[in-house]
């Protein structure tokens, strides 16, 4: 058990965490717009988490070999960094063009 | 290793059931993301991260392009989706 095993753990914790957060609010929140507030979330950060702490897993036993897979992983965290927040907000702007209601608290809640 | 898997699987249920179309591209974006970091926990796995990574990258770029192509088809082709909308509103 060295420090870098320990903080890879509480990532890799911490985006399980935010992935299954993000999971319940897209299955359980009542109209689209909130649903993609979840989405974002659990898209952009809880991804972003996991490939850090795998990455900061992998250089566990150091390498030259080790540090390059690492450093290709957070370039993967990096595009998901930028692109997760585009595609959600063109899904946003789609629905805003095309009509999406916003849930209204009087209205019974929605499948 | 089994919990992303049971996590992936969920907004599955959401592609299904989802209103509207974009509900289901919502979805299928958010079982592409958790794919990307399963992949790379089948690589820790299998003690080959290296093969697994190049595979990650390859699936996160065609999740982003798939998304944005489904979404700016949807916003050319509005008649499809106003039907649907009539459709569900009416029935």
């Amino acid at each position: 058990m060295t420090i870098l095993s320990i903080l890879a753990a509480i990532l890799i914790l911490l985006g399980l965490f935010f992935f299954f957060a993000g999971t319940v609010g897209i299955l359980r929140l009542p109209d689209f717009y909130s649903r993609l507030h979840a989405a974002g979330k659990c898209d952009s950060l809880a991804a972003m988490l996991m490939i850090c702490g795998i990455a900061i897993y992998n250089l566990q036993p150091f390498s030259f070999a080790a540090l390059l897979i690492s450093l290709k992983l957070f370039l993967v965290a990096a595009f998901v960094f930028i692109a997760s927040p585009t595609a959600t907000h063109a899904i946003t702007e789609a629905a805003l063009v095309l009509g999406v209601k916003p849930w209204k608290r009087t209205e019974k809640k929605r499948p | 290793m089994l919990l992303p898997g049971i996590s992936a699987c969920l907004p599955l249920l959401r592609a299904l059931i989802g209103p509207t179309i974009l509900d289901r591209i919502l979805g299928g974006n958010v079982i592409g993301t958790k794919t990307t970091v399963l992949l790379l926990l089948i690589g820790l796995l299998y003690d080959d991260l290296g093969m697994f990574v190049d595979i990650s990258i390859a699936y996160a770029l065609l999740n982003f392009i798939a998304t944005l192509g489904a979404t700016k088809f949807f916003l050319r082709r509005l008649d499809i989706f106003m039907d649907k909308q009539e459709q569900e509103e009416s029935s």
